[in-house]
């Protein structure tokens, strides 16, 4: 299972490249959203995914996931939030001053500086 | 701190008076104040003398980096007095002489002051440091003044040039030199010359030691302008002409001769440091009296005979080498070069430093230096003439003037070097002498030429700017003075023999001095019918015909070096340098984002790549896995249909729904995987990015893509597919390859007996790593400030409404 789970993280983590390569702003956020999708599953992984109960001790079973990679991924989670967030609104403020969210055009020229 | 250190500060001290001296005191020339310190000095260095004439030293150490072993040693010896004499004495000369050659009102001579001040420290402190850090730091501060001094007058397009070009040069020295000196110090561990020194055989079969020599002989060769460094050197000649005189004849460009000399003890039992320097100077001073003749600028043909007079004194270092290798003191002839070299220095000081003075009264009486408009100046300015006969004539090396002997010690030492059998001499040895005498002819030709284009031949009072009239008295003092010197010294020259020249040459070669005893200096006037008599009546007579039917052969210089200069190869190379990296960083700073990013990516699949395939780290273990179970597979197969979807989507909408469902899924991994909070997060922040979006949504663009190039794509799948290769690779490895188990155990124990709760995730994030969250909180904070400021502040544009509000 991990190994296909490595495997599945890496098509993700080729989507997102993908995905930031193009020219269109809102396909690099999407990008960035689709690579920490990757990254988190790849956490995950890391951790094994040998089955056991869920990490509340009421269960009172033999064998718990690990909670360690968990913290970390929620943790992950809720900044990778924040940033999509800001990039959303930077995206959005962009376009609405520049007119354009074709990163080719937003290029600095020589005459600017 | 001793005495001697605060004599090496002093003109740095006296330096930040200055521009407080000028502006209190502006009725007063400022020259008068700075004067006195050169004087003073002078003076008190002459204390020195009787310690340095029975071969005697001092030292005394002040403590700088202790730590790093670099200190403030100021060492003098007969080289550093000779050369502490040099710049005290010429530096008082070229003061007074400044005084009256620079106007009090229209010049602003706090800079000037400053800057000759700043110099004159540097330089005692370049001849009278021991640590070979503390000499490189204050030959950096002479590169740095004597740029300054160069742009003096910096509303000149001319003079900056001059300026940028001996920075570049004798600063790129500098640097050679600096390595040369750290890695000498590696060989012998210690940063003492005299230490250094001392240890020199073991340093001769030391592996770096030809890499240390040619690095510090860089530094020597670029500082007094040697070829093929000498080029920044004619162009220097833009500074006012107490500079020109101080700097660019007598002091600084003798920093090089200093350095050589001082290392001679080290490095000078090499065969390579005798044909280097030897060879180097030799045609240097060839090369730059030919190139002398041409010149039309009074300055030009000086800054050419400078060159041409350090390549003298610099093959006679190298000559002097040789002296090493044999070991009786009695019949040693090839010490005589090194006395040859201590006495034209000091020779060359005087004449040289009289004649760029002489050149600075011609330019301020006639308003020109250029010696097609001069001429016939002889009986209006008849002091001015004889001084510049006894300089010019002396260069020349006629009797009975000081060049003539130390001409004559040149000639004999290179007849003597013919004869050496060392270095394979036999076969190039005659080369010596020869090069030498055309070296002497051409610099009979130039002197002539600077004599007698200038005060010979026609009035042409037309041509000039002025009514040229003698010079006042104060600016021929220090002329006069030196002249003097030059009549003196060739009188007499024995009256520097045990004082400055016998312990100067001790220094430069000790090692072949036993014990007690004295290098035998006596230079006598007459030797009787000898070769190197010969040869100077063969220079003499030809001088004299080239001269004489000069119009006839000027015109070869037109065909000849013209084209390939050392100037156009400077230029050209700047040229090149700056074109160059300006398209290379254009041809990579392309100022699209997705180059940027191409670099990036690639070198992520590059250096990892590498390293897997280098380290072997490729690991493939499955024992260790999981099952594979039924829903993970559907769901692996909806998240990959999904992200599909948003790669080919082509409206916005279909991107974020299908962005929402990669996320949705990856939730449902997480309920299938046992992680419940994350299940819970994922859900809720996907929905409320989702809804973030779509509030976006209206305002976002139509289309999701633009159309690109085919090219562009391939290499874009190229980079993501590799990307996604390394990615899966050093998963797979790294969880095939545990090193050690999980610290999980001690979570799972203490969750309710140490922090009091069930759900161990909760327990974590706010217990065992709560820091962790207090800055992820602050991270969320941070980001809906952003937003708000972003939506809220709208500076540009001329207080532009929002229209959104």
């Amino acid at each position: 299972m991990e190994i296909l789970m490595c495997i599945v993280a890496g098509l993700l983590f080729a989507a997102a490249v993908y995905l930031m390569l193009s020219k269109s702003l809102l396909r690099i956020i999407v990008g960035t959203g689709l690579l920490s999708h990757g990254t988190h599953l790849m956490l995950l992984t890391m951790g094994g995914l040998k089955t056991g109960a869920a990490p509340v001790l009421g269960e009172h079973a033999a064998s718990y996931t690990d909670p360690v990679p968990q913290a970390l991924i929620l943790t992950a989670i809720v900044i990778s939030f924040g940033v999509t967030a800001l990039f959303l609104v930077i995206a959005y403020r962009a376009y609405q001053e520049l007119g354009t969210d074709n990163m080719d055009q937003l290029k600095g020229t020589e005459a600017d500086d | 701190m001793s005495l001697l250190h605060w004599a090496i500060l002093a003109p740095f001290i006296m330096a930040s008076f200055v521009p407080f001296v000028r502006k209190k005191a502006a009725a007063i020339h400022t020259g008068w104040f700075v004067l006195i310190l050169p004087v003073v000095l002078f003076v008190s260095f002459l204390q020195y003398l009787p310690v340095t004439m029975n071969n005697g030293s001092i030292m005394q150490t002040a403590a700088w980096i202790p730590s790093l072993g670099i200190d403030f040693t100021a060492y003098v010896d007969g080289l550093s007095l000779l050369f502490v004499l040099l710049i005290t004495g010429i530096g008082a000369l070229v003061v007074l002489y400044s005084i009256y050659y620079l106007s009090k009102t229209k010049e602003s001579l706090q800079h000037f002051y400053v800057y000759l001040l700043m110099f004159m420290g540097a330089m005692l402190g370049v001849v009278l440091s021991d640590n070979v850090i503390t000499l490189y730091m204050f030959w950096e501060l002479t590169s740095i003044s004597s740029f300054l001094l160069i742009a003096y007058w910096f509303d000149r397009d001319r003079s900056r040039y001059g300026a940028l070009k001996s920075m570049l040069i004798t600063v790129f020295g500098g640097l050679m030199m600096l390595g040369g000196f750290l890695i000498l110090s590696i060989m012998g561990d210690t940063f003492s010359i005299r230490e250094l020194a001392a240890q020199a055989p073991e340093l001769n079969n030391h592996p770096l030691f030809l890499l240390a020599m040619i690095l510090i002989l860089l530094g020597a060769f670029t500082k007094s302008a040697q070829f093929p460094f000498y080029i920044w050197l004619p162009d220097a000649m833009e500074a006012p002409t107490p500079v020109s005189a101080y700097l660019h004849s007598a002091t600084m460009v003798k920093a090089g001769i200093y350095l050589v000399a001082r290392f001679s003890p080290i490095f000078a039992f090499s065969g390579y440091w005798f044909w280097i320097v030897g060879a180097v100077g030799l045609f240097t001073m060839v090369w730059a009296s030919f190139n002398a003749i041409k010149q039309t600028d009074l300055k030009g043909i000086l800054a050419f005979s400078t060159v041409s007079q350090l390549g003298l004194i610099m093959s006679l270092l190298g000559a002097g080498s040789a002296a090493l290798h044999f070991d009786s003191l009695d019949d040693n002839l090839y010490t005589a070069a090194v006395i040859a070299a201590v006495f034209h220095l000091i020779n060359h000081a005087t004449f040289k430093g009289s004649l760029f003075m002489v050149t600075g009264i011609i330019d301020h009486e006639t308003g020109t230096r250029d010696i097609r408009r001069l001429g016939g100046l002889m009986s209006l300015m008849p002091i001015t003439f004889t001084l510049s006969v006894i300089g010019a004539f002396s260069m020349a090396g006629l009797p009975p003037f000081n060049g003539f002997l130390s001409k004559e010690m040149f000639l004999l030492s290179m007849v003597q070097l013919a004869e050496l059998n060392l270095f394979n001499l036999e076969t190039w040895g005659l080369l010596f002498p020869v090069l030498a005498w055309i070296g002497s002819v051409f610099t009979f030709i130039y002197s002539m030429i600077i004599v007698f284009k200038v005060f010979g031949g026609k009035f042409q009072p037309e041509k000039l700017e002025k009514k040229p009239h003698e010079a006042p008295v104060g600016m021929l003092i220090s002329p006069i003075v030196l002249a003097a010197l030059v009549i003196i010294f060739g009188l007499f020259p024995n009256l520097l023999s045990y004082s400055l020249i016998q312990p100067a040459a001790a220094a430069i070669v000790p090692s072949i001095i036993p014990n007690g005893s004295q290098l035998d200096v006596h230079i006598s006037f007459w030797h009787g019918f000898t070769t190197e008599l010969m040869m100077t009546i063969g220079v003499v007579v030809i001088g004299m015909i080239l001269y004489k039917f000069l119009p006839k052969w000027i015109g070869m210089y037109d065909y000849f070096p013209g084209r390939v200069t050392l100037n156009k190869l400077y230029n050209a190379s700047l040229y090149t340098a700056e074109r160059g990296s300006h398209s290379l960083t254009k041809s990579y700073m392309t100022g699209f984002i997705r180059s940027y990013l191409v670099y990036i990516f690639a070198f992520f699949i590059a250096i990892l790549g590498f390293t897997i395939w280098v380290k072997d780290a490729f690991r493939f273990d499955s024992s260790n896995t999981a099952s594979i179970g039924f829903y993970e597979v559907g769901l692996l197969i909806a998240l990959l249909i999904a992200t599909a979807t948003i790669l080919m989507a082509k409206s916005r909408l279909t991107s974020i729904i299908s962005l929402g469902a990669v996320g949705y899924s990856v939730s449902l991994f997480f309920v299938i995987f046992r992680a419940p909070d994350l299940a819970l997060t994922q859900l809720v922040i996907e929905t409320v990015s989702t809804a973030l979006f779509l509030l976006c949504f209206y305002h976002l663009p139509k289309l999701s893509r633009h159309e690109e190039k085919r090219r562009f794509q391939i290499g874009n799948a190229v980079i993501a597919a590799g990307v996604g290769l390394i990615v899966a690779l050093i998963g797979i490895s790294a969880h095939s390859t545990k090193l050690f188990p999980s610290i999980n155990e001690y979570y799972i124990e203490n969750t309710h007996t140490k922090a009091g709760g069930e759900n161990m995730v909760n327990v974590i994030l706010v217990d065992f790593r709560g820091f962790d969250t207090l800055f992820e909180i602050s991270v969320l904070s941070v980001a809906a400030l952003g937003i708000y400021g972003l939506i809220k502040l709208r500076l540009e544009k001329g207080g532009e409404q929002n229209e959104n509000e």
